[in-house]
């Protein structure tokens, strides 16, 4: 039996207590009105004599507009950039609206006629923009940190689900192991299904659709392509689709730890079989839920935009993280001497996994890039445009963190054996992947006010630390190694 | 001096890797082992060099990445920049994405191909090469483990029947 150690105790505490700090000191730092807003841009003004370059990509941005306007702005993003900066450069309120409108109106010249007639009110819809972005901000932090360490659970859970269903022979050993991982999954989902409710309640303004103006004929913010979608992205519907996923996937999580559990000191094999059928059932279910999951909760931040692999590209960042932490939780249990049984082919097998899984993601991530950059059709382009343009360091950084560095240090056979060659890995295809949902979400929601300061940390430290308790607190509740199972010998002795 | 080799026929991997062991522990030198199929672990209980072969397909697509590289900056931006379709062919990293299925193509087929020539070679495998093989049954059934004769060949004959072998022949070879 596992003991959790204090130290890791304590450790989790702190974390989780750093983590409430950063986040509260997050949402108290966001402005509350425009006034608050129009202060923090006439300094940022000050600092950055360059305004005009942070303004031309705002046009891209696309938050709640009609869709011939967005494919204007897009126009003027791609060949009026010399325009944008004009107009900024004299009226110093430059807007995404207004250039619109600018380039609509009047194409080949006397911008700055049109500018000076539509400055006061752009100026006014600008800095409204501006608010909601940095409202957003503490709410994105909080929802990127906790959708990515539910979605790491998710990914063990269907990592051991498939070990089950392909009754591999090498992995029982580890089956514990992924069970006290998998046990993030309720409480990570609860607080998860919270935010989402948050979000339908309007406490934030992370998924545009769900503001009722975009969907009001009369409003000056109604948005046709949303409300034509409206009759899949509403509220209810949302809300119903997410209960729905994450109850089936905790029951399953629930039942296949009762069973593994109830296996450990029955005669026969029913229990193992029972799992065996419900691990097949429940990927059937997942591939399906997890598709839809990911067009909901990531996607649909940016409701003008869709991908038809995005569901595959969200699964592979997810699945590589999981079985990154399984592979990191058990050569931390190794380290302190629970698992006498797991050897360096074990830990060879998870870093194989974390390598060509690695290599998945960017098949994905590359096959989605190049596709929309090829055809370069401007409703799809917007979304690596924005991203380009202001998220350029994060978006093609996390190619150097995801792809290359795993694709150079765990192509050797040797040194996917080596404790700090997998958990060096390890730390950086984790953080890879937290950049890449960063990047999913982030441009939608707070755009190019984003940064890694404290609300992201805080966040980031407050689910790391509640995943750490939670996590080494079930990992004490059964045996670590789950005798009952038929493969266990065959996986004791495992060797590759 | 002859060149006088002991065969040591067996019918049993198992048996043969045992006798590979004992033959190891007794300091008899193993010029060559024939078997039907692998026999996993032999070359360990043999004391084999682990292979370089992947290190030499890394290298190969490296070679591969590099030539295609310079293939497509060559033609596609340096020789005759053409606007096709509005693709930008200005610089090699603002076209990249167009070029990266050629690369990674590129990549495989140098790793592949050269890797597997190099094992061609490395083994002395090529069409109407004549075959070395002492006895056709090794295709087979059987495992055949060749020692060279240096002492006394009554006291190695014995030993190689101890071992388990089920024929033990001294053969002069050329």
């Amino acid at each position: 039996m596992y003991t959790f150690s204090s130290k890791l105790k304590t450790f989790s505490f702190i974390l989780m207590a750093l983590g409430v700090i950063g986040i509260a000191v997050g949402f108290l730092n966001a402005p509350k009105t425009i006034e608050d807003v129009e202060k923090l841009l006439a300094d940022s003004h000050h600092h950055e004599a360059s305004h005009s370059e942070k303004v031309a990509p705002h046009a891209a941005d696309a938050h709640v507009v009609a869709d011939t306007v967005k494919v204007a702005q897009i126009h003027s993003d791609s060949t009026h950039v010399g325009t944008n900066v004009v107009v900024d450069s004299t009226s110093k309120s430059s807007d995404t609206t207004m250039v619109t409108s600018a380039v609509v109106n009047d194409h080949n010249d006397n911008h700055d006629a049109n500018a000076d007639a539509h400055s006061h009110d752009d100026h006014k819809a600008h800095l409204e923009h501006v608010l909601h972005q940095l409202q957003n901000k503490p709410w994105a932090a909080l929802y990127v940190a906790c959708i990515f360490f539910m979605l790491i659970s998710v990914g063990v859970l269907a990592f051991y689900a498939i070990q089950y269903a392909a009754q591999a022979g090498w992995s029982p050993i580890l089956f514990r192991v992924m069970e006290g991982i998998t046990s993030y999954l309720l409480p990570g989902s609860i607080i998860f299904f919270l935010l989402l409710v948050a979000a339908g309640l309007h406490f934030n303004h992370l998924f545009v659709w769900m503001d009722p103006a975009v969907l009001d004929k009369a409003s000056v913010k109604y948005d046709k392509l949303i409300d034509l979608k409206s009759g899949y992205l509403n509220v209810p519907f949302f809300l119903g689709r997410a209960a729905l996923f994450l109850i089936v996937w905790n029951l399953y999580r629930h039942f296949s730890r009762k069973n593994s559990i109830a296996q450990d000191n029955s005669t026969d094999n029913t229990f193992y079989k029972k799992n065996f059928k419900m691990s097949a059932a429940f990927l059937v279910f997942f591939i399906v839920s997890e598709s839809i999951m990911s067009w909901d909760w990531i996607m649909s931040v940016d409701p003008h935009w869709y991908s038809t692999l995005f569901g595959w590209y969200v699964f592979a960042s997810f699945f590589v993280s999981g079985i990154t932490v399984i592979a990191m939780v058990t050569l931390y249990l190794k380290s302190k001497g629970y698992l006498e049984h797991v050897n360096t082919s074990h830990i060879h097998d998870l870093a194989k996994f974390m390598f060509g899984i690695s290599i998945f993601w960017t098949y994905l991530w590359f096959s989605q890039f190049m596709l929309i950059w090829y055809s370069n059709i401007p409703e799809e382009v917007t979304y690596f445009v924005t991203r380009i343009e202001h998220y350029k360091l994060p978006f093609f950084g996390m190619l150097a963190l995801n792809f290359i560095f795993p694709l150079l240090i765990l192509i050797n056979t040797d040194f996917k054996r080596l404790t700090w060659i997998v958990v060096m890995a390890g730390i950086v295809i984790l953080f890879g992947h937290y950049i890449d949902f960063f990047n999913m979400i982030m441009p939608a929601t707070v755009g190019d006010q984003w940064f890694i300061g404290i609300p992201e940390i805080g966040a980031l430290m407050f689910f790391l630390g509640l995943f750490i308790f939670v996590v080494f607190t079930a990992l004490t509740k059964a045996p670590l190694v789950p005798k009952g199972n038929p493969f266990i010998e065959e996986s004791k002795h495992f060797h590759y | 001096m002859s060149n006088k080799v002991i065969h040591a026929i067996y019918n049993d991997d198992d048996v043969l890797m045992n006798a590979v062991k004992q033959t190891r522990a007794a300091h008899h030198h193993i010029e060559e082992i024939y078997t039907p199929f692998p026999v996993h672990g032999l070359d360990k209980a043999m004391g084999l060099a682990p292979t370089r072969l992947a290190i030499c397909a890394f290298i190969y697509g490296l070679v591969g990445l590099s030539i295609y590289t310079a293939l497509m900056n060559f033609v596609m931006i340096n020789d005759w920049p053409q606007d096709i379709g509005g693709k930008p062919s200005f610089s090699y990293i603002e076209n990249m994405p167009a070029f990266v299925p050629i690369m990674f193509e590129g990549t495989v087929f140098f790793a592949a191909h050269l890797m597997v020539i190099t094992f061609y070679m490395r083994s002395k495998l090529w069409p109407f090469k004549q075959a070395e093989n002492p006895d056709v049954r090794t295709t087979d059934d059987h495992f055949l483990m060749e020692v060279g004769v240096h002492g006394n060949e009554e006291e190695l004959i014995s030993f190689f029947t101890k071992t388990g072998a089920v024929e033990v022949k001294v053969v002069e070879k050329h």
